[in-house]
């Protein structure tokens, strides 16, 4: 490494003094309003994800007296989640791992063959900052006018047009901030209660932490987010190779850009519609950049030029860095979805897939859980028997109460007994479960046993519902001190 | 290593000065507004300082503004819960065992509240559980010397054995070793006779002496059959489970100087609500009656 001169480092010094380099200013980003097919595939998208967003909770479920009426809920108090038919219990949580997993692999999948879909398409991010812009042309005019607007001083055209587009706009954070309450509590319900002011403190709260932050995030920060807040952009780059389908200006087709009316040089005429349409402010023809949310606004942008100029389309387009390069060398080169990458994805996903499909599918209805008891380990009687105590809980996940038998097996002449009943042991123990509980029994286990080794033997506890036979087995141990009965 | 700070031909962006192994680093501006949420965390840190207790100084420390105290809240919700206890406590203390059996709530509060004042008072010498200890009887066993309904149990936590109450449970058994009723030979032949009769030792051995001086010291208290005497507090010999252990020794040791454990009178600690509430609990563990 050699040495610095001491110019340099003056130089150096100086540089780092005046500090100008350390903070950047943002760019105002004024996209401007583009029409296309893109755009039509982005409207579409928005209005199915916000309409599934703010109308599902009021669709309502029928699922019986006493139970909750609406068909996706979240019912974290009484620690229920409801999708339509299916009702989860908090023991059911490892699904939601199991859905997470299936979201990250699809995120991968989708990735490596189409670059950042997600990103700039169906990210609620994006959702809502392209719904906020739209308010934003809608009230303030397009790009060159809001531009001029903010150039120009202060006046009463642009005060109440600014207080109008923040009205609005506060009121869809407000709106998709109540949204989310309604998840988690009945709708209808937590409607009325929110504007008699009958609401609990967290419902508020909510309501205002996610409408302060949609108002921020689509209305304020926008492509900050994605540029410097998300970690996805930083990792998206292993996922892609030179295989995936991105938003692409084609340079070897658009350069050597031509301005005015020549014919000579390239089918770019650089006239910067790509850059002013790009929601986060970047000019795609550097090439794939880290800004990108690959949402293919300039394709329709360009396209809109190039009709007009009598030019071939597409001259941004979706393709792959391998296509480009075949193209650039006046080759042509196939598309290749099935490559190592997305196979593997997609051989994850569909085990995963199967694996959820499968458990949701054989979930039991019926779950037994058994703890011995710690302390005593064992309690030997007067009689000479040994008796274990266990704490039982059955979970009964359906909407009838049941009753049930209990039994031990590997434990021969076992007295089962609960703890604050009958005194006396049976065999066969009847044990009531209420409908949609799970219901607690400490059972005490009395015995002789003849095998136990180093002190201990295994059992097996039989739960069976006497109405429908349905029956789970739970693993046990039966323990004794050692060299009991010798 | 420092280097010449030059200006990236791709990104146009300077470089940091520094180089690895052949990597440079872009000096990226961060942005203006992420500086500005950094000293705003920074207001908001000094803020809490003012409102919340912060700043230590030699025994004290500062208060805060609003005069938080989180073990002023735990005291509180400490109240509150005695409180909406006092209700259920109330009915346990007035109400008769069987109708609190009767009714499942008021049972869970009462277990509940029974499990916890037993781990904190009774725990040490019976054992989790009521598993006992050599010497504390095990009180899950069902092996027991004053009785094991709930009134019996009742009785005994409130009043103590060999307590100082009045109504303690008493009982004492003779020394017939110490004061030399019984000559070390006839204690031998009588700790034989128990081993083999009651504790189920009979190995062929002639016991009939032992026999004779068990009816005509012990059989009194502890029964002719060994089944003991809960009025007088005479354990039962004839079980599995012995307060003092299981082996012959312990038979001697007993005649010859019997130990006699002290139980407190818990009445004078515990309210009534409590221990009836602790009496459902022990008579819960398996050996109730």
């Amino acid at each position: 490494m050699s040495r610095i001169s001491k110019e340099d480092r003056r130089l150096q010094i100086e540089h780092e003094a005046a500090g100008d380099h350390l903070f950047a200013n943002r760019l105002r980003v004024y996209p401007k309003t583009v029409h296309g097919r893109v755009r039509q595939v982005k409207w579409a998208i928005l209005i199915v994800c916000l309409g599934i967003y703010y109308l599902l909770p009021w669709l309502r479920w029928n699922r019986g007296p006493g139970h909750p009426t609406q068909a996706v809920l979240l019912d974290i108090s009484h620690e229920r989640f409801y999708f339509f038919n299916m009702e989860l219990w908090p023991q059911d949580i490892w699904l939601l791992a199991g859905l997470l997993i299936l979201g990250a692999v699809t995120l991968f999948l989708v990735t490596s063959l189409f670059g950042r879909l997600w990103c700039g398409y169906t990210c609620p991010q994006t959702v809502w900052t392209d719904l906020f812009m739209w308010v934003e042309r809608w009230v303030e005019g397009d790009r060159n006018e809001r531009m001029q607007r903010d150039a120009q001083p202060l006046n009463a055209d642009t005060i109440w047009k600014k207080v109008l587009k923040h009205t609005i706009w506060m009121g869809i954070a407000f709106w998709t901030g109540g949204a989310w309450i309604m998840y988690y509590v009945d709708a209808p319900t937590v409607t009325l209660q929110f504007w008699t002011l009958s609401a609990s403190t967290q419902v508020y709260f909510f309501t205002g932490l996610f409408t302060a932050t949609t108002y921020l995030l689509a209305g304020w920060a926008r492509e900050q987010v994605c540029t410097y807040m998300c970690p996805w952009p930083r990792f998206q780059s292993a996922m892609l190779d030179d295989q995936s389908f991105t938003v692409t200006y084609q340079a070897w087709r658009g350069e050597p850009r031509t301005r005015g009316k020549a014919r000579s040089g390239g089918d770019c005429i650089d006239c910067g519609a790509c850059v002013t349409a790009c929601p986060t402010g970047i000019d795609i023809r550097d090439g794939i950049q880290l800004e990108c949310i690959n949402c293919g606004l300039c394709i329709d942008a360009c396209n809109h030029v190039m009709n007009r100029t009598k030019r071939d389309p597409w001259l941004i387009t979706w393709d792959t860095e391998a296509r480009q390069n075949a193209k650039k060398a006046g080759r042509s080169e196939p598309i290749r979805i099935f490559r190592p990458r997305t196979i593997i994805y997609l051989s994850v996903l569909v085990i995963a897939m199967a694996g959820m499909t499968t458990a949701l599918l054989t979930r039991s209805t019926l779950g037994l859980s058994v703890q011995r008891d710690r302390a005593p380990v064992f309690v030997p009687l007067a009689s000479g028997e040994l008796r274990n105590g266990y704490t039982l809980k059955i979970a009964n996940k359906t909407q009838t109460e049941s009753s049930f038998d209990l039994t031990v097996d590997g434990l021969p002449g076992a007295g089962l007994v609960v703890a604050e009943g009958d005194p006396k042991p049976e065999p066969v123990l009847h044990l009531p479960s209420n409908a949609d509980e799970v219901d607690s029994f400490r059972v005490l286990v009395t015995g002789r046993p003849v095998s136990l080794v180093n002190g201990s033997q295994p059992i097996e506890f039989i739960l069976r519902d006497t109405a429908t036979g349905r029956q789970t087995v739970y693993r046990s141990t039966f323990m004794g001190p050692q060299g009991y009965g010798k | 290593m420092p280097t010449k700070i030059e200006k990236d031909a791709i990104s146009g962006q300077d470089t940091t000065g520094h180089e690895w192994d052949g990597l440079k680093e872009l000096n990226t501006p961060l942005p203006k507004w992420w500086v500005y949420v950094f000293f705003a965390c920074i207001a908001w840190a000094a803020g809490l300082c003012v409102l919340y207790p912060s700043i230590p100084y030699g025994r004290g420390y500062f208060h805060g503004l609003l005069g938080y105290s989180s073990r002023r809240n735990v005291d509180a919700d400490v109240a509150k819960l005695v409180d909406q206890r006092k209700d259920s406590m109330d009915k346990i203390a007035a109400m008769p065992f069987d109708a609190i059996k009767a009714d499942p709530a008021l049972m869970e509060v009462a277990l509940t509240s029974g499990r916890i004042t037993f781990a904190d008072n009774c725990q040490p010498c019976h054992g989790a559980g009521g598993g006992g200890n050599p010497g504390y009887p095990a009180l899950a066993a069902g092996a027991w010397i004053w009785g094991g309904t709930l009134t019996d149990i009742q009785q005994t936590v409130t009043h103590g054995i060999r307590s100082a109450d009045p109504d303690a449970r008493n009982s004492a058994m003779p020394r017939f070793g110490a004061d030399g009723t019984l000559k070390p030979a006839e204690i031998e032949a009588v700790a034989d006779y128990v081993w083999a009769t009651f504790y189920g030792h009979a190995e062929g051995k002639d016991v009939s002496a032992g026999a004779k001086i068990f009816a005509e010291n012990c059989a009194a208290c502890h029964g002719d059959q060994g089944q003991g005497n809960r009025d007088m507090g005479a354990p039962k010999l004839a079980s599995k489970v012995h307060l003092y252990g299981d082996s012959r020794e312990a038979i001697v040791h007993q005649v010859n100087l019997p130990r006699q454990g002290v139980m407190p009178n818990w009445g004078t600690r515990l309210s009534p609500g409590t221990i009836k509430a602790v009496s459902l609990y022990v008579h819960s563990l398996g050996g109730g009656e």
